[in-house]
């Protein structure tokens, strides 16, 4: 199928995945420490394993971004 | 790295606008320059811990997007400690591609250093501030942004 993802034009070989398993075959290697849109939408985390995606959608990923001083 | 002037003071007068909270955001560049600030809301709204808020987060990136930038950088600053990664700095930053830079406010002068930290090995990387290059008024988004959430 073929994605947007981060922007880019992408093809992938299954037809349709979960985002987990999206999030695993583009090299994630924590899947809980990123937020997910896809066409737009924000993906609550306790739905990536149910949320699938399919042709033609629009996926962003970005990693959580935090820190401390300690 | 190298840094626009004006988004080197951006970051620095940022950081000064929050004390005694840690500020954060996106740093934007075309190649390797970094030409624009996206200062993001520290939702731990802490002097000692930030996080983006994941709306500005996005937002951010989508605007970098169409201005063909790209996300080379994140900030916050120390308001009272070094400019050097902590520990929890080091455990928490997970996106391999992306820079590290500091602000510390701990001395009378400000200093900025900036660093990559793969699989918890930190390696300084050297800020070199340039004039001019600032393709964009650094203002323009923090301006829509705000218009935009404020509807």
């Amino acid at each position: 199928m073929r994605l947007t993802i981060n922007g880019e034009k992408k093809e992938i070989a299954p037809e349709s995945m979960t985002v987990t398993e999206l999030l695993i075959h583009q090299g994630v290697e924590m899947p809980d420490m990123v937020s997910v849109q896809v066409n737009g939408d924000f993906i609550e985390r306790d739905a990536f394993d149910s949320k699938v995606v399919k042709e033609g959608d629009e996926v962003d990923f970005l990693y959580f971004m935090g820190g401390g001083h300690r | 790295m190298e840094m626009c002037k004006s988004v080197y003071e951006k970051i620095i007068e940022h950081s000064r606008r929050e004390m005694p909270l840690e500020a954060c955001g996106y740093l934007g560049g075309k190649g390797r320059t970094v030409v624009e600030a996206y200062s993001l809301t520290n939702i731990d709204q802490s002097g000692e811990h930030f996080s983006f808020d994941p709306k500005e987060q996005f937002d951010a990136v989508l605007t970098m997007r169409k201005k063909k930038q790209r996300a080379v950088a994140v900030y916050h600053s120390h308001p009272e400690t070094p400019a050097r990664p902590s520990q929890e700095d080091i455990r928490l930053a997970i996106d391999p591609e992306i820079i590290y830079v500091i602000v510390s406010l701990a001395a009378a002068e400000p200093e900025v250093k900036a660093f990559r930290i793969v699989k918890q090995e930190v390696t300084e990387e050297p800020v070199v501030v340039i004039d001019g290059l600032s393709t964009e008024e650094p203002e323009n988004w923090e301006k829509q942004w705000n218009v935009k959430n404020s509807r």
